[in-house]
């Protein structure tokens, strides 16, 4: 059967998705008595419109692509990660006791070690689940659910009773040294002459986001790593015949995807917060999810989609302060996207597949 | 710890374990039947908000419940449109319906009522009163009995003990009716079902329906029994404790009971004392909280007794093979 053009399946269809998410939560700006264009415009005017939007929305952008990346390499291999949120929390952990081990005396330094120590907490994080789906069977995604509220337990026991100063009110540790104060892009762009805002949060944890897209796509498509996760994704009973260690490459893949989720950290917890303070992830594990099937597990989409959620999220947060409506109209959005992406394809996709099935028999 | 605060914590166990317990059931409906089911949170979520709106609308709290159960079974034919008729991955249909009602509940709410994503308290009849059971007040000074019988079984709102009668009679209906075994044979082999002429689609939307009723009531006692109104996010992970129940039950109605009534009274414990010394150790709050969630990675782990999920649970049909 002559199936659809690589086209339709890349670009066309997830445009058709994103078109009804956004039609269906603009029916709902509408239900609560708001301008939907009024609202799209207060979006992209503060999400793009001056380089301190600009700043935040590459900020989260960091975030989503880091749990994009972490969310898609499980997917290469047929594992659902749902466990980015916990993964990414233990992650700060792991950032924050090397930023607060040595005095740093330069972020050259201190970023290096904070990436070992983000993705080592993540990975271990994610090796638990990873090891009990690979030997004992136990399903990843509830593993790795539960996984996500204990590590919420661990992290609030440790800020409350371990990590918190003595004196300081609220359960946070106490802030990272100078030396371990990541540049901003305004300090990065400044020697080009570039006058970027002081104040917006973007740092050079993008560039390792990006670096890390790069690095997943010659991982998965360059490497025998990748071509064994991808082979035991399509068939695990295929690529047992290759040779392939199922256990093996589960526990390599979930150790990699928990890898980039601890990874979100440097920009988080090192690049923003300079300290480590409760619920610092806020969500972004599960945006990951978004991310991942909205880029259908690569690279270059998982960028466009973490920017365009990074987008959704400042523009979110405008939408809160000039118009009124909740910032949660975000996460109904995020709903969407995941359900039409998700689970609803299948509706997208079954008639645009007739469609061209049916025009290709009009050229024969 | 004398006899009365034992009987009141296990009072408040009866009553933190009563949306568990209903949430355990929907699930247990649903996934015997096939259907994952990781959006009993949102479920839940959606029946608590709408509850409490309408009742704090119409000043009744049956309305609300009626509201409540709506909301619920909307989302659960979502979750089965998504993954009976389209086929779609039943986990990632789930989680984007905990996203939907996380993020719905509080834009509509913030436009209804102006309260930040809350409703208003709710008062009089808007919320399920307490019911005292006959001779609760006469029994009261019988030495151990009477207390057990009028604070403990007692004095509770309907909808406990709704959830407590639900579990005979899920019992009954899925392994004593004709409709419970074909259910339970929709979740282990849906092509058997299908060769005796039986429609797979029409048990699994019946199954993710009632899976939906039962997420209504136990959002709606949430929000009108428990507590005296809806706040943003108050199911506070209760749909996954559910979750985790309804596996630490291997898929059966009265170990969810047990397993319900068990992770209540851990959080009834957490609620009362901030730190347990047990055996010279002091166990911190955040331990107990974690509790649920560490007993059923043991149990999932298969280390002390396996527990088998329905085996076509969370692929779809297809009938055409």
């Amino acid at each position: 059967m002559n199936k659809m053009p690589k086209w339709a399946d890349v670009l066309l269809i997830p445009a058709i998705n994103l078109f009804l998410a956004f039609f269906i939560s603009g029916l709902v700006i509408l239900a609560i008595g708001k301008d939907p264009i009024v609202a799209i415009k207060t979006m992209v005017q503060g999400s793009f419109g001056d380089s301190r939007g600009l700043g935040y929305t590459l900020y989260y952008t960091t975030n989503f692509i880091f749990t994009g990346l972490a969310v898609a390499i499980a997917s290469h291999a047929r594992l659902f990660n749902i466990g980015g949120e916990g993964q990414a929390a233990v992650g700060g952990l792991g950032v924050a006791l090397v930023c607060l081990a040595v005095p740093w005396p330069h972020w050259t330094l201190a970023l290096p070690a904070a990436i070992i120590g983000g993705a080592l907490f993540g990975a271990a994080w994610a090796f638990i689940p990873a090891y009990l789906q690979a030997k004992r069977g136990s399903h990843i995604v509830i593993t790795t659910i539960m996984f996500n509220f204990i590590a919420a337990a661990l992290l609030g026991y440790l800020l409350v009773n371990v990590l918190k100063e003595p004196g300081n009110m609220a359960a946070e540790t106490a802030s990272f040294p100078p030396g371990a104060a990541l540049p901003t892009f305004h300090e990065m762009l400044a020697p080009f002459g570039i006058e970027f805002n002081k104040h917006a949060p973007a740092n050079v944890s993008f560039l390792v986001a990006i670096a890390c897209l790069i690095g997943f796509y010659v991982l998965i498509w360059k490497t025998r790593l990748g071509y064994a996760i991808r082979a035991f994704g399509q068939s695990d009973t295929a690529a047992v015949y290759a040779g392939i260690s199922p256990a093996k490459i589960t526990i390599i893949a979930m150790l990699i995807s928990g890898g980039f989720a601890g990874l979100m950290a440097i920009n988080n917890v090192m690049g923003e917060a300079e300290r480590l303070i409760m619920n610092s992830v806020e969500g972004a594990g599960f945006i990951g999810i978004a991310v991942a099937l909205m880029g259908r597990n690569h690279p270059v989409g998982v960028f466009l989609a973490a920017l365009l959620f990074g987008f959704l999220y400042q523009g979110g947060a405008e939408l809160a302060l000039w118009e009124n409506i909740p910032r949660e109209l975000i996460v109904v959005i995020q709903g969407l996207v995941i359900l039409l992406t998700g689970a609803l394809d299948n509706m997208v996709r079954a008639p645009i597949e007739r469609l061209f099935i049916s025009l290709n028999k009009g050229d024969a | 710890m004398d006899f009365l605060t034992l009987i009141q914590i296990l009072d408040s166990t009866v009553r933190l374990a009563t949306p568990l317990l209903l949430a355990c059931l929907a699930g247990l409906f649903s996934e015997r039947a096939g259907v994952f089911d990781i959006g009993l949170e949102g479920k839940m979520l959606a029946a608590a908000f709408l509850s409490a709106a309408v009742a704090a609308t119409t000043g009744s709290a049956w309305l609300g419940l009626f509201a409540g159960i709506g909301a619920s079974v909307m989302m659960a034919l979502l979750h089965g449109l998504a993954s009976i008729t389209f086929r779609g991955d039943q986990l990632i249909s789930g989680v984007a319906i905990n996203f939907l009602a996380a993020g719905l509940t509080v834009v509509i709410g913030q436009s209804w009522f102006a309260l930040g994503g809350r409703t208003p308290a709710l008062m009089g009849g808007g919320r399920f009163e307490e019911i005292t059971l006959p001779f609760a007040d006469a029994l009261q000074n019988v030495p151990i009995l009477g207390p057990i019988y009028s604070e403990l079984i007692s004095g509770h709102s309907i909808l406990v003990y709704v959830a407590m009668a639900m579990v005979p009679l899920s019992w009954w209906v899925l392994f004593r009716t004709r409709f419970g075994l074909r259910l339970r044979a929709v979740g282990e082999n849906p092509g058997a079902v299908d060769t005796a002429g039986v429609s797979v689609v029409q048990l699994r939307y019946t199954a993710v329906i009632i899976c939906g009723v039962l997420c209504g009531l136990a959002g709606s006692y949430l929000a009108t029994g428990l507590a005296a109104g809806f706040v943003k996010d108050m199911t506070a992970g209760r749909g996954f404790i559910a979750l985790a129940a309804l596996i630490f039950a291997k898929w059966r109605p009265w170990q969810a009971l047990g397993a319900c009534l068990l992770f209540g009274l851990l959080e009834a414990i957490g609620n009362r004392y901030q730190n347990i010394e047990l055996l010279g150790i002091t166990l911190p709050g955040q331990f107990m909280q974690a509790l649920p969630y560490i007993l059923t990675v043991v149990i999932l782990a298969g280390f002390v007794g396996k527990a088998i999920p329905p085996r076509a649970g969370g692929q779809a049909y297809v009938k055409e093979r």
